[in-house]
């Protein structure tokens, strides 16, 4: 069945820039693991390290439990889709398709009947007679995923592919590619700035952060329980609220107070059992913008803490309403029903369901 | 894909520009017309009587226009002591110019693959040796070819020539390529690495048929370079074996009694003629964009 993968204290620098900094990751046979984080922090660089594009500069990288890390790129058993796509110029839409499999003497009958599959899958089956220069950009992504996706290797490595095709064909690849994915079976790593993306193929999320993994974990778990302040910051779309405050210990109960203001979000029991922190030190809070509400419009429940700020800016999604607003000086994003929005300048009642606030130390990042 | 990218840009139009593109053609014209003045006077010489020379003017155009100057020129006119025209000097010079210009654009073509491919510790220091080569000047190199033509048995031979043509192409070749290969894109090459292809496959199939204007370019300087020569000519052929670059001198300065400018002319426009053979046919397949798609955006 498919290979694993697992990095060891994995190191590549380019000169004197080390831009992946010991990375340790073990992937399971089959898993579909996506590699988030911004732009320039590695992530591109892994994937050709996996490949075997690029040498590590230390540690170890086994394929199958197999030592590979001299291994050329023909004998890794991979696919790989470029960010860059890097189609053959002077090739047919038909003959980049099928190079890897002519390479690899993969019988013609084969390579016509995987080329028809996967063609037709992808919707580019009108345009095989074309060279690349011929085709739109979305047209050529497909090409590239169509040339990893032939061979079925043991494993594929996936840079963001979908990047640039129109939503709704993204959304239908993006069923084809968890389809096949349970189809085949096979391991994939996945690079995407897309975090729909990653939360629905993921069966587990690198979150990674200048040359290091932060996290690595299943989708909901990087949602619900960030390690980090980045993590939580990364993840979702908007992004985390983080409020930086003060704890306030009144017997048992704890609080924590934004900086300038009155306001005291109370800490609901598990969270507030884990805070070692004494009273008066810095904390920051974080909430994502769906467990900020308009007041009394959810039915009541434990832990709920309501307070009233002006609005500032309202931005439309669509299904869900963005309420900008200003709690001492940090701009948070309230995600309220549409109706219940009100225009900019009035006072607004919020709640905000505590039960999924998270806490993190300020100077290391590190949620409680 | 012919056609080209940039065929369908808005110009500006209005009497202006309409000015401006006459008067751009009228210095064109000029310039053609200067350069091809030669041309026009070695053609129209050459289908002279020599009589006619005699009494007409360098610019006059031929009255009674003969082809016996060509046909002398070709198949009788002495070389020396041999008077079989320029014939088997021909047959020498396309001996020895085609294997030289196909060796040493090969070979410059995987030199230039290497070096920026393949890249591999002192690449940059072995390019820096290699370009040297490309300074030296002609006569420098003449006395150690010389002995090591000798060395190998290859002295006095078209086969010592076009080996002293490869080498010397060599570092023009390996400029030439590794100056277009610095501009493919390796994600082409990562890709090709990643389906399997290894260093011959992936020259052979992906990167030869991109750098087709390389390879124009090339033939074209080679061969214009290989087929005019005519120091390393003169200096390691002798008689018989000599291109027609060096028999043409000979037919020039030999000919005794009378001198036959007609003769003369037709010689030269027939030595001249392959180069500029290989320059309209090569030159029809001067594609650029062949590149064009293969990365994003
Ligand atoms: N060949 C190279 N030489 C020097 N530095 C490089 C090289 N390749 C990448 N880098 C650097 O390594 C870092 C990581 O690059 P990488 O392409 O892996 O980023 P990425 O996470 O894929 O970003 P993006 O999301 O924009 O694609 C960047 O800072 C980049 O400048
Ligand atoms: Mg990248």
């Amino acid at each position: 069945m498919a290979s694993g993968i697992r990095l060891e204290k994995l190191r590549k620098s380019f000169g004197a820039t080390e831009v992946i900094k010991g990375i340790d990751m073990e992937i399971e046979p089959g898993e579909f693991v996506v590699l988030v984080g911004p732009s320039g922090c590695g992530k591109s660089t892994l994937l050709n390290l996996i490949a075997g594009l690029e040498t590590a500069t230390g540690g170890a990288i086994r394929i199958g439990g197999k030592l590979v890390n001299d291994v050329p790129p023909r004998d890794r058993d991979i696919a790989m889709v470029f960010q860059s796509y890097a189609l053959y110029p002077t090739k047919t839409v038909r003959d980049n398709i099928t190079f890897g499999m002519q390479t690899r003497r993969i019988p013609k009958d084969n390579q016509q009947a995987a080329l028809e599959e996967f063609s037709q899958l992808l919707q580019i089956d009108h345009l095989l007679d074309r060279k690349p220069g011929q085709l739109s950009g979305g047209q050529r992504q497909r090409v590239a995923m169509g040339r990893a996706l032939v061979r079925k290797p043991e494993v594929f490595l996936f840079d963001e592919p979908l990047s640039n095709l129109d939503a709704k064909l993204r959304i239908s690849m993006r069923t084809e590619i968890k389809k096949l994915h349970q189809r085949l079976g096979k391991t994939i790593v996945y690079v995407t700035h897309d975090q729909i993306e990653a939360m629905t193929l993921a069966t587990r999320i690198a979150v990674m952060d200048n040359g290091h993994i932060r996290q690595f974990a299943p989708p909901a778990d990087i949602y619900e329980n960030p390690v980090d302040l980045f993590v939580a910051g990364f993840m979702g779309s908007p992004p985390m609220n983080m409020l930086p405050g003060v704890l306030c210990r009144n017997g048992a109960a704890l609080a924590v107070q934004p900086k300038g203001t009155g306001l005291r979000f109370p800490l609901p029991r598990p969270l507030a059992d884990r805070v070692t922190l004494q009273d008066g030190d810095q904390v920051v809070l974080g909430l994502r913008p769906e467990s900020i509400f308009a007041a009394e419009t959810e039915l009541p429940g434990e832990n709920r803490f309501v307070f009233e700020e002006a609005v500032e800016v309202v931005e439309p999604t669509g299904p869900d309403t963005m309420i900008v607003f200003d709690i001492g000086g940090t701009e948070m994003i309230a995600r309220v029903r549409p109706e219940d929005a009100r225009p900019e300048g009035t006072r607004f009642r919020f709640e905000v369901d505590m039960t999924k606030a998270k806490l993190f130390t300020p100077d290391t990042g590190q949620a409680m | 894909m012919r056609q080209r990218r940039t065929s369908g840009i808005v110009q500006p139009k209005g009497l202006r520009s309409v000015l401006m593109r006459m008067g751009l053609f009228a210095v064109l014209g000029l310039f053609c017309l200067y350069y091809l003045l030669p041309l026009v006077v070695m053609v129209s010489t050459s289908l002279k009587s020599l009589a006619e020379i005699r009494e007409g003017t360098l610019l006059s155009l031929p009255q009674a226009i003969t082809f016996d100057a060509w046909a002398k020129a070709w198949d009788s006119a002495c070389v020396g002591v041999r008077c079989d025209g320029l014939k088997p000097f021909m047959w020498n010079s396309i001996a020895m110019a085609v294997p030289a210009v196909i060796l040493s654009t090969t070979l410059g073509a995987i030199n230039g693959y290497a070096l920026t491919k393949w890249r591999f510790p002192g690449a940059d220091w072995i390019f820096a040796l290699i370009l040297f080569g490309a300074f030296i000047p002609f006569q420098v190199v003449l006395l150690p070819m010389a002995r090591t033509l000798g060395q190998l048995g290859l002295a006095g031979t078209v086969p010592g020539l076009i080996l002293v043509h490869t080498v010397y192409g060599l570092a023009f070749t390996t400029l030439f390529f590794r100056n277009f290969f610095v501009s493919v894109s390796d994600g082409i090459l990562q890709a090709a690495k990643v389906d399997g292809a290894g260093f011959f496959g992936i020259f052979f199939r992906i990167v030869l048929p991109m750098s087709i204007p390389a390879i124009v370019v090339t033939v074209i300087w080679q061969f214009t370079q290989i087929w005019n020569d005519f120091l390393f000519g003169v200096a390691f052929t002798i008689g018989d074996s000599n291109p027609v670059t060096v028999a043409l001198n000979n037919v020039v300065n030999t000919s005794t009694g009378v001198k036959e400018y007609n003769v003369d002319m037709a010689a030269a426009i027939i030595a001249a003629l392959p180069t500029m053979l290989v320059y309209v046919v090569a030159g029809a397949y001067f594609v650029r964009g062949l590149s064009a798609g293969a990365v994003k955006g």
